[in-house]
């Protein structure tokens, strides 16, 4: 038999499949017609590798029916942000200057997920290079906002968040630089997890800015991102930042319940002037769980308002440095003619790059300028430390937080592409957490009168996923949101 | 001449290749000479989402060097990224060293024309070489990246040095350090040791400094020599003239001799340090000093110093210290022959290093003649077994045969005849055969010795003991 795929969670997909209720490859075909049917309206892929998926599955559906044993996610269909290296698989970061480029290796968790049995069905959209909050910034074409074709999806992981919503893929990967995985998720009403610093390795994954870079799942539910991230989550001798501890019980901890546990609700996220469908939406979900038997704490995270301008001094000096790579010479996109080296790289550039990773090369060069470092970077640097700082001691009052994920619901496509200083906004209330490298989650709280979903936003301790898990979990299991689905598109 | 009125000022940056089986921060082979782009990974070609993973061999080699010259080894360092673009740059910046170096401080001592020169260092540091672009004739160009990612370290001298030739031994007394560490090849020919130079140049006793300029490409002795050289004499003209010395980098092109201005100091890079994010900071704890201390072996200048401690003279210590090999050769000879030193140093300097091409070899099993056969040979002749001449020969065929001294003494009964009566007869043979020349040699013709010695040693064919032959000679013809 094959399941209804739309709504259908990873982890039912996933156990149908070691049951023998149904073959990774009917699930694998279920998808593909969705992404045919569906995918022109919304954008979310840049590749469809259906012969690649089908050759994965029917290898799967084998091992299966011989008794042999599979991974924890075997034959589960998802996608990959085309941030991830894929090796034999065109990898574009969402920019013409990576066009045509097949890498020779593969990333360390998309190679995980593949270890683990899951089949990937292709690559996702994204802001190009993972700058955006919209998706509006791929160099291919947007992404369209499954609950209404006229919004953004949020980015920058745009394509992996519409994708779930839409149920296109059962789960996917994103990545998380100053929100880029928790405010997708948040605008398309699913769960996306950032984890700790260093918890998912990023070996092959393209840097936008390394020290802020977070490679994480996207789930229809709290236990699909768990298992999701379970698989991709550990050490990685490739990556030198890699946390080496083991990776956590994140399924476990989701089914665990939040008996006991203290939940922080920072002042400065509960500001005056906040958009009132979600400040609402937001206060009742912290009413649920206390009623679900979570202490509320106020606290306070006293350096807040410095954190937009502390990671975009950081986020545009490590871009400016990691797109220096891309010069046209050994890979990607090479303007046809030029007449000097400075006039290759000029052009190749010029022509390669589109404004956003544009706009922040300029930034960043001039932030590192000679004489400047303390003034700008030096200064982030120590900023960066007083934020991190703030949630440490937030942290000795409480388990986790709780607080909005993005200022507004969805908002129309173009709407905000004109003013750059507006779109970095959108990330006001998760540019903290990856400045400070602790985990965080979003998931869907409610929805606006329009019919939008609304986040909700679950920070932990740095290496405390358990935690978030369980709050998060807890929360889903007392609610109904997340099994609303957005119409297909017709 | 005008420039008895200056002191040129010289720094040096030096860098050296480690000689490490695989590349700084990734998996890539590291050695010279394979084909282009043969040793290439993701890491270093930059493809984008590869990372940097650190080499603890790199680490250890430079901590090495930084105890042999004495600098402070820092117990956490870090690296910088510097930004450039440039073909032969893979990722558009190099991974180096910047405000946290490896290395601070040290000294570099070498004896230059007899004196001891001490010239002191600023930093030691890590950094990730670039690959090599190739320009062929027909105007397009190519890179090759396998040198891309070789761990170099830069070893940065204070503006100490005060000549051409001083520069020059400088850069050897480096060469010869890191070849006793074992940590490179020091070979400026094919890259593993390269050079760039600071030189400006004062008025004798000035103490302020002048404007320098920055030469690069220099890559042999000679060139350093040369381009220090030209440099000094450049600067001179301009300043006699009343000229400025402009602050710039100029490239030396050895084949014309001359160096040409590359960039002036408003076209300075700037390299846009930062620390490299995708690296932590590195720690060098005291258990890793302590290690890497105990595997230090004596370096050149102790080992000097030992020498003439033994009677050496000072221009043989300086040969058998030149590299570690001939010392170690040395040494191992002296442990079986311990009376000798300066026999042996000779042994080795006049026949032993006159026969091999490369004296890094001198340690390899293969050698024809190891040091306890050296020490063997030595030992007759020095016993009177065998004459020096016939050492001589006796070692030309050790080298040859592979064979000892002893052996080819015994099979050829080469050993010098010291019996008194064997000798006696031979000598009373000549006596006889040359009553004129007695006649002579009694009438004060004391020259003569040598040729009644010569007909003793033609008589029993070489081996007569020249000792006892002059002995028994003198008392007949007396």
């Amino acid at each position: 038999m094959t399941p209804e795929v739309r709504g259908a969670t990873l982890v039912e997909l996933a156990a149908g499949v070691a049951a023998k209720k149904w073959k990774s490859r009917d699930l694998v075909e279920a998808y593909l017609d969705r992404i045919a049917k569906l995918d022109g309206k919304l954008g979310c892929f840049l590749l469809v590798n259906g012969e690649g998926a089908r050759r994965a599955a029917d290898a799967i559906d084998k091992k299966v029916a011989a008794g042999e044993m599979v991974g924890p996610l075997a034959g589960v269909p998802v996608g990959l942000k085309d941030i991830y290296v894929t090796r034999g698989i065109e990898t574009t970061a969402g920019s013409k200057i990576l066009k045509g480029f097949i890498p020779p290796y593969e990333s360390t968790a998309s190679g995980r997920l593949a270890a683990a049995g899951a089949i990937s069905l292709g690559k996702l959209n994204m802001d190009e290079f993972a700058m955006g909050s919209s998706n509006e910034n791929s160099a291919f074409h947007p992404v369209h906002n499954p609950w209404d074709l006229e919004r953004v999806p949020g980015g920058s992981s745009g394509g992996s968040a519409a994708a779930v919503a839409a149920s296109l893929c059962a789960g996917t990967l994103g990545t998380d630089t100053g929100g880029s995985i928790r405010q997708p998720a948040s605008l398309c009403g699913i769960v996306g997890v950032k984890p700790t610093y260093g918890r998912v390795s990023r070996y092959g994954v393209i840097a936008f800015a390394s020290s802020l870079d977070h490679p994480g799942p996207f789930g229809r539910t709290v236990e699909d991102a768990a298992a999701l991230l379970e698989v991709i989550a550990g050490h990685d001798p490739m990556d030198s930042t890699s946390i080496p501890q083991l990776a956590g019980q994140y399924r476990k901890a989701s089914k665990a319940g939040l008996a006991g546990m203290r939940v922080g609700v920072p002042a400065e996220y509960f500001q005056a002037g906040m958009d009132p469908e979600i400040e609402a939406a937001v206060r009742a979900a912290l009413d649920e769980l206390g009623r679900a038997g979570a202490t509320l704490v106020p606290v306070s995270l006293p350096h807040t308002q410095y954190a937009i301008a502390t990671y975009y001094l950081i986020c545009t000096a490590e871009a400016s440095s990691n797109l220096a790579r891309y010069d046209g010479v050994r890979y990607g996109h090479r303007t046809a003619e030029a007449n000097s080296l400075e006039e290759l790289y000029a052009k190749t550039r010029g022509e390669g790059f589109g404004k956003e990773p544009k706009r922040r090369i300029i930034l960043g060069t001039y932030v590192l300028r000679a004489g400047y470092y303390e003034a700008y970077y030096g200064k982030a640097l120590r900023v960066r430390r007083l934020i991190a700082n703030d949630f440490a001691a937030a942290f000795s009052q409480c388990d986790a937080l709780v607080t909005p994920t993005s200022p507004t619901p969805a908002f129309k496509i173009g709407e905000r592409a004109a003013d750059p200083l507006q779109m970095y906004l959108a990330d006001i209330y998760t540019v903290a957490p990856p400045l400070a490298g602790v985990p965080a989650l979003s998931q869907c709280c409610g929805f606006t009168k329009s019919g939008l979903p609304i986040g909700l936003q679950t920070i932990g301790p740095a290496l405390g996923e358990e935690a978030v898990f369980r709050l998060a979990g807890a929360y889903e299991a007392r609610t109904q949101w997340h099994k609303r689905l957005p119409q297909d598109p017709s | 001449m005008s420039r008895d009125k200056y002191e040129a000022v010289i720094g040096l940056e030096v860098h050296v290749q480690l000689a490490t089986r695989t590349k700084i921060f990734s998996i890539s082979s590291a050695s010279f000479g394979a084909e282009p782009n043969a040793h290439t990974d993701p890491v270093c070609l930059g493809l984008p989402g590869a990372l940097p993973v650190l080499n603890g061999a790199a680490v250890d080699a430079a901590v090495r060097l930084g105890l042999a010259v004495g600098s402070h080894i820092r117990p956490r360092c870090r690296f910088s990224r510097k930004h450039y673009f440039y073909p032969d740059l893979p990722k558009g910046f190099q991974i180096s060293q910047y405000d946290e170096p490896l290395c601070e401080g040290g000294v570099v001592t070498f004896r230059l024309d007899g004196e001891v020169r001490q010239i002191r260092l600023t930093r030691i540091h890590m950094e990730d070489d670039a690959g090599k672009n190739i320009h062929d004739n027909s105007g397009v160009s190519f890179v090759d990246y396998n040198r891309a990612g070789v761990p170099l370290c830069e070893i940065v001298s204070e503006p100490d040095i005060r000549s051409a030739n001083e520069a020059a031994e400088y850069v050897r007394a480096i060469r010869t350090l890191v070849r006793y560490l074992g940590i490179s090849d020091g070979n400026m020919e094919e890259g593993s040791l390269r050079c760039d130079a600071n030189v400006s140049i004062r008025p004798v006793g000035a103490t302020k400094l002048g404007t320098k300029a920055e030469l690069k490409n220099i890559n042999s002795f000679k060139n350093v020599r040369d381009a220090i050289e030209h440099e000094i004499a450049r600067q001179t003209v301009l300043v006699d003239r009343g000229d400025k010395v402009v602050q710039e980098t100029r490239l030396w092109d050895p084949d014309r001799g001359i160096s040409a201005s590359m960039r002036s100091k408003e076209q300075a890079h700037d390299y846009r340090y930062f620390p490299e994010p995708d690296l932590p900071p590195v720690v060098v704890d005291e258990a890793w000093l302590e290690r890497a201390r105990k595997a230090l072996p004596e370096l050149p200048e102790a080992r000097h110093m030992r020498y003439l401690g033994m009677g050496l003279s000072a221009q043989d210590a300086s040969v058998l210290v030149a590299e570690r090999q001939i010392g170690d050769y040395f040494d191992a000879a002296l442990a079986a022959a311990p009376n000798h030193p300066k026999k042996i140093a000779n042994w080795l300097i006049n026949e032993v290093l006159g026969r091999v091409e490369d004296p890094r070899k001198l340690m390899d099993s293969n050698i024809p003649v190891p040091p306890a056969a050296l020490a063997e040979l030595v030992d007759l002749v020095e016993k009177d077994t065998l004459s020096g001449k016939l050492g001589k020969d006796v070692f030309g065929r050790m080298w040859q045969e592979k064979r000892h001294a002893s052996e080819i003494v015994a099979a050829e009964s080469m050993n010098l005849v010291s019996d008194t009566s064997v000798i006696e007869d031979a000598c009373k043979r000549v006596v006889e055969r040359y009553p004129d020349e007695v006649a002579r040699f009694r009438g004060g013709n004391v020259k003569l010795m040598g040729f009644f010695v010569g007909n003793v040693m033609k008589e029993t064919g070489g081996k007569a003991n020249p000792k006892i032959v002059n002995e028994i000679l003198r008392k007949l013809l007396s």
